[in-house]
C-alpha cells in the first residue's frame, strides 16, 4: 500500500526518532512510505485558539498537499483528530468542503492503522521494560482508540503494561492552553504522572507526543526516574 | 392579588423562542466518532422502549421480589413479607414496643386502618383541616401506597393514595402497608400505572421515594434523616 | 470589565491548582461518587442508547420549546397554578418580592435551585428584611459561611467536616462534634420548624412536564418534599428549557439525572407536583406560583450551533470529570453554573466577551462530552466560542501571531528557516530559562523543554533518499 506518512511539526522538530520510528515499521510491513514536505502543520494551533481563517489558510495547505495521497497516516491522535474529525467542521459550507471530508476520511492514526485497517498486532518487537499507558484525549475521546495501542503492546516481547489509575485523564497538555494557564496545566499533569509514578513503570508510553512533552517535561523538572517513550519507538525496539 | 395582574412578558418570550426556531438544529448525536459512519436505525425514545436501555427486571414475581428486597437492603429500607393481617399487626406491634411510640400518624385506608385500630396510642388522623404541629410531634406517618418499584426499590405515592403530602415526610419513621401485588416492574411500568390510574385528574403531589432521607453534603458521607424520614419501613401483606 | 473577570479567573485557578488540600479534599469526595457512577452505569442495559434517547427527548422538547411551555402552562393554569413568564433576572425577582409584600410573608423557606442563584434572588429578599433559609444541607453550610454554592449538586463539597464544625459553632452556637451525623442533626433540627412556619416556600425544578402539566424535583434530603407541603404559597423557579414532552419521559430522565449526577440509580426522592393543593386533598399549599424564567437562554436557543447547550439537566456530571474544575476549584469560575457547561453558557448569559476566558480554559480534553447524559457537544461548544470571540473582536497580538503563522507555513523554507533560528538559540535558552525574559517562561516556570534533536525528521528523511 502507498501510504503517506503525516508527520506532526512537533514531531517533526521535537521528537523525529518517533517520526522514523514510524516509517521503519511501516516499511518493514511491505508498504511504500511518502512524505510530503511541503506541509508544515495541520493548522491545530490557530483554530483551537479561534483563529479559523487563519486555520483554514495552513490546513487548506495540508488538503491540497494530500490530495493524491491513497492513505494517511498519522502519528498523534491529535493531529489526526484535526484532520478526521474537525477538518469537515473547518471547510463546511467552503469550496474546500468536498475535499476536506475526502482526507478526513483516508486518514488514520497510527495504532488504528496497523491494528484496524492492516490487522496487524505483532511487529516482533522486544523492549523488556514494564510501562504504563497514557491515552491521548484526542486519540481516546476524538477518535475513539482505547485497545489499538494496548493490542499492539501486548504482543511486545518482554513488556509488561500496568495500568495506571489516571490512564484516560488529560496530562494537562491542550496546546496553547499550556501556556495561557500553565498553573492549571502543571496541575493536571501532576495527576497524571502521581498517577503513573504509582505503577512503579519504567516508562510512560504514549501515541501522542504532545502530551509526553508536557509529562516528560514535569517528571524531568522534578527530577523523576520515569521516562517516556512514543508507541512507535517501543515497536521498532529489538 | 396584585401580583396576578403583574405584566408578564408571554408574548414576548414566545416571540423570541419561535424566532430562534425558525433555523432547525442538527439532531442529537452527530458528533459521535468512527470511520465507518453509519447510523443506526433507533427505537423511538418513549415509554415503550426504555426497557431496552435501563437496567434488566425479569418478568416473573420471585426475581422482582429478590431485587426489590436487595434495593432495600442496600438503600436501608427496613421490610416484611407478612401471611396474615394478624401478623401485620404483630408487626406494627413490635415496631410500636421497640420504638416506644406515643404518637402516631395516618391516613385511613382498607390496610390503615385495621392496624392502626390495633394500636394504643394517641393517635392523629391526618384529614382536611389538620395542625401540621400536630404531626411534627408524631414519631411515625403510616401510609399506603400506590405501587412498589422492583428495579429500583422506589415505593409510589401520591397526595391522593398516602394521606396527603406532609405525613409521609415530616415524622422520622414513615411505615408504608402494602400488598405485594402492588409491585410493577420497572419505572416505565410505574408511568404506565399513573397513565392508567390518574390519566383523568392527577393528584397535585406524585412522589418516589426510594430509602430513608439522606445527605452526602458533608464530604461526601452518606448520613441518613437529613429532613425526610430516618427511618422507611415497608410491610406487606400477602394478598 | 472583561480583564477584570479574566484577571480574576486566572489568578485565582492558579492559586488554587498549586493547593494540594483543596485537591485532595475534591479528589476524595469525587472517588466515592465515580465508584458508584461506574457501579450503576454498569447496570444499565445500554448506557450509550440511553443517554441517545434522551438527547433526542431534549432535542424534540428545546426544537418546540414554544409549543411545549404552552402545553404545559395551560394543563398547570387550568389546576389552580399562577405561571409567570420573566424575560430576564429583574423580572423574576420582581414577581418574587411583590408576591411576598402582597401576602405579608415574613419569613421564606427554600430548598435548591441554581435558578435562584442564577437571578440573585436571595441577596434582593435579604436586602428587603426577609428571612430566607436554605433548608438544603450544602446550601444551608454555604449559606452560613456567606458563599455560593461551590458546586451545581454538591454545593458545600470543598468544606472538610472539622470547617463545617467551625462554620456551624461561629454561626449557630452550636457545640457538637465532627462527626457528620451530628452535624447534619444540627441543620435537621433547626430546619423543622422552619418548614412549618415559614409562609412561602421557594423551589426549583429539574424538569418541567408539558403532557401533564407538572415539575419535577429531585433531592435526597427531602427538604424540597417538606418546602413544598407546608407553606401555604409554593413558588418554584424554574428555567423555561427545563421542559419535557411525556410525563413517561421521566421513567428514562430521573435514573439518568441520578446516575450521571449522584452516582445513584434513582434519587431518594422523586417528587412531580401539578397544581397548588385540590379539593379533597387534606394539605398542600394554597398558592402555587410557577416562574418560568428566559434570562437570556433564548439567545442560547438562536445559536443552532450550540442549541444543545439548552438540554442540560443541571446533573454537573460534567464537573465532577474535568481536570480543569478539579484543579481550579468551583469558586475560581466566578459563574452560577461552574464547570464545562458553565464555560459553554456562561458567555451566552452574561456576555462573550466578558466571559470567553472560561472557553479558552480547557485543554478540550473531552471527559465532558463522553460523560454528559444528554450527549451536549459540550467541549466542542468551548471550540465555538473561542471562534465567536476571536470573529466578534481578535485579541490584536494573536491575529499577528496567526496570520504570520498562516504566511510562514505557506512557505516550507521559509519554515525551516525560522526553525533553524529556534535551533541556534536554544542553547543560549538556559542563560534566561524561567525568568521574566525567558519567552518560553510560561511553560519553564514548572516544566523542563525538550532537548531540540540535532536533526530533525525532515532532515533525516531528506538524508535517507
Amino acid at each position: 500500500m502507498r501510504i503517506h506518512l503525516y508527520i506532526p511539526c512537533f514531531v517533526d522538530q521535537l521528537f523525529p526518532k518517533a517520526g522514523m520510528a514510524m516509517v521503519e515499521i511501516l516499511e518493514k510491513l511491505g508498504h511504500t512510505v511518502e512524505f510530503e514536505e511541503s506541509i508544515a502543520c495541520c493548522g491545530q494551533p490557530a483554530f483551537n485558539s479561534g483563529y479559523w481563517e487563519e486555520a483554514r489558510k495552513v490546513a487548506a495547505r495540508t488538503i491540497e498537499g494530500l490530495e493524491s495521497a491513497e492513505t494517511v497516516v498519522i502519528g498523534s491522535g491529535s493531529c489526526g483528530a484535526m484532520i478526521h474529525k474537525f477538518y469537515p467542521e473547518l471547510f463546511k459550507e467552503t469550496p474546500l468542503s468536498e475535499k476536506a471530508n475526502a482526507l478526513a476520511a483516508k486518514t488514520f492514526e497510527f495504532s488504528d492503522f496497523l491494528v484496524r485497517k492492516l490487522g496487524v498486532t505483532d511487529l516482533g518487537a522486544k523492549f523488556p521494560h514494564k510501562v504504563t499507558f497514557h491515552d491521548g484525549c484526542h486519540g481516546l475521546r476524538e477518535l475513539g482508540i482505547k485497545n489499538q495501542p494496548r493490542q499492539l503492546l501486548s504482543h511486545v516481547q518482554g513488556l509488561s503494561l500496568v495500568e495506571m489509575k489516571e490512564a484516560e485523564s488529560c496530562c494537562g497538555f491542550g496546546g496553547t492552553f499550556s501556556a495561557k494557564f500553565p498553573l492549571i496545566s502543571s496541575a493536571m499533569g501532576d495527576v497524571k504522572c502521581t498517577s503513573a509514578l504509582e505503577t512503579e513503570a519504567e516508562y510512560i508510553v504514549s501515541s501522542d507526543s504532545s502530551c509526553l512533552m508536557q509529562i516528560q517535561g514535569l517528571l524531568s523538572r522534578q527530577k523523576k526516574p520515569l521516562k517516556t517513550i512514543h508507541l512507535a519507538e517501543v515497536l521498532v525496539s529489538r | 392579588m396584585e401580583a396576578t395582574v403583574m405584566n408578564d412578558s408571554k408574548d414576548l418570550i414566545l416571540r423570541r423562542i419561535r424566532e430562534a426556531l425558525k433555523t432547525p438544529a442538527p439532531v442529537p448525536g452527530g458528533h459521535d466518532y468512527s470511520h465507518a459512519e453509519t447510523t443506526p436505525s433507533r427505537p423511538k425514545p418513549e415509554l415503550d422502549n426504555f426497557r431496552q436501555w435501563l437496567p434488566k427486571v425479569e418478568n416473573d414475581f420471585n426475581s422482582q421480589w429478590s431485587l426489590v428486597t436487595k434495593s432495600f437492603n442496600a438503600l436501608k429500607t427496613d421490610f416484611g413479607l407478612l401471611d396474615s393481617p394478624t401478623q401485620l399487626i404483630d408487626f406494627v406491634q413490635e415496631l410500636q414496643r421497640s420504638e416506644n411510640w406515643k404518637r402516631i400518624a395516618f391516613h385511613r385506608g382498607a390496610l390503615v386502618t385495621p392496624v392502626v385500630d390495633s394500636l394504643q396510642t394517641e393517635k392523629i388522623e391526618i384529614k382536611s383541616g389538620y395542625d401540621c404541629q400536630d404531626l411534627e410531634k408524631c414519631e411515625v406517618g403510616i401510609t399506603e401506597c400506590d405501587a412498589i418499584i422492583a428495579q429500583t426499590g422506589s415505593i409510589l405515592i401520591t397526595s391522593r393514595s398516602a394521606g396527603g403530602r406532609g405525613l409521609s415526610a415530616l415524622p422520622p419513621h414513615h411505615l408504608i402497608l402494602a400488598r405485594p401485588s402492588q409491585m410493577v416492574s420497572d419505572l416505565p411500568a410505574a408511568y404506565e400505572l399513573l397513565y392508567q390510574r390518574y390519566g383523568k385528574d392527577y393528584p397535585s403531589m406524585i412522589s418516589f421515594i426510594t430509602g430513608p432521607s439522606r445527605t452526602g453534603d458533608i464530604e461526601r458521607i452518606v448520613v441518613l434523616g437529613a429532613h425526610g424520614p430516618k427511618k422507611l419501613t415497608v410491610a406487606l401483606l400477602k394478598d | 470589565m472583561s480583564a477584570t473577570y479574566a484577571q480574576d479567573f486566572k489568578e485565582n485557578s492558579g492559586r488554587m491548582s498549586q493547593d494540594l488540600t483543596h485537591r485532595a479534599v475534591i479528589k476524595k469526595a469525587l472517588n466515592a461518587y465515580e465508584l458508584k457512577r461506574d457501579e450503576n452505569r454498569s447496570k444499565y442495559l445500554d448506557w450509550q442508547e440511553a443517554r441517545q434517547a434522551a438527547a433526542e427527548i431534549k432535542w424534540e422538547a428545546i426544537n418546540h420549546l414554544d409549543r411545549y411551555l404552552l402545553e404545559m402552562t395551560e394543563k398547570l393554569e387550568a389546576r389552580g397554578t399562577k405561571v409567570f413568564w420573566a424575560a430576564n433576572a429583574e423580572e423574576a425577582r420582581n414577581y418574587v418580592i411583590q408576591l411576598s409584600q402582597e401576602k405579608k410573608v415574613k419569613s421564606i423557606i427554600k430548598s435548591k435551585t441554581m435558578t435562584s442563584e442564577e437571578i440573585h434572588l436571595n441577596s434582593a429578599l435579604e436586602k428587603l428584611g426577609y428571612d430566607v433559609i436554605e433548608s438544603d444541607l450544602g446550601e444551608y453550610i454555604v449559606q452560613l459561611n456567606d458563599e455560593p454554592p461551590y458546586h451545581l449538586v454538591f454545593p458545600a463539597m470543598h468544606l472538610t467536616r472539622t470547617q463545617i464544625q467551625a462554620i456551624f459553632k461561629n454561626k449557630l452556637g452550636s457545640n457538637t462534634s465532627d462527626q457528620p451525623e451530628e452535624l447534619t442533626m444540627v441543620a435537621r433540627d433547626i430546619m423543622r420548624q422552619k418548614y412549618l412556619t415559614a409562609d412561602m416556600g421557594i423551589s426549583g425544578a429539574n424538569f418541567g412536564v408539558a403532557e401533564t402539566g407538572m415539575i419535577s424535583i429531585t433531592e435526597n434530603e427531602g427538604n424540597a418534599r417538606l418546602t413544598t407541603s407546608f407553606p401555604k404559597i409554593h413558588v418554584a423557579l424554574m428555567g423555561i428549557e427545563k421542559v419535557l414532552p411525556k410525563l413517561g419521559d421521566l421513567a428514562l430522565f430521573l435514573p439518568l439525572l441520578a446516575t450521571a449526577g449522584g452516582g445513584q440509580q434513582i434519587t431518594c426522592y422523586n417528587t412531580m407536583i401539578g397544581g397548588p393543593r385540590q379539593k379533597e386533598e387534606v394539605d398542600g399549599p394554597e398558592e402555587f406560583h410557577l416562574v418560568l424564567i428566559d434570562n437570556r437562554r433564548t439567545e442560547l436557543l438562536s445559536d443552532t450551533e450550540q442549541r444543545d447547550a439548552l438540554h442540560c439537566i443541571r446533573c454537573a456530571a460534567c464537573l465532577n470529570v474535568c481536570p480543569i474544575f478539579k484543579s481550579s476549584g468551583g469558586h475560581s469560575y466566578g459563574t452560577t453554573y461552574q464547570g464545562p457547561i458553565g464555560s459553554v453558557i456562561t458567555p451566552h448569559l452574561r456576555g462573550l466577551q466578558d466571559w470567553k476566558h472560561l472557553s479558552s480554559a480547557s485543554s478540550l480534553c473531552a471527559s465532558c462530552t463522553d460523560v454528559c447524559p444528554v450527549k451536549i457537544d459540550i467541549h466542542h461548544h468551548l471550540l465555538h466560542n473561542r471562534r465567536n470571540a476571536v470573529s466578534q473582536s481578535p485579541v490584536w497580538w494573536e491575529k499577528i501571531l496567526f496570520i504570520g503563522f498562516s504566511a510562514v507555513t505557506a512557505f516550507p523554507s521559509l519554515f525551516q528557516a525560522s526553525l533553524k533560528v529556534a535551533r541556534f538559540f536554544q542553547p543560549l535558552h538556559g542563560f534566561i530559562k524561567g525568568s521574566i525574559l525567558d519567552p518560553a517562561r510560561a511553560w519553564t516556570q514548572t516544566r523542563d523543554l525538550p532537548e531540540i534533536p540535532a536533526k530533525s525528521f525532515r532532515q533525516q528523511w531528506k538524508q535517507r533518499s
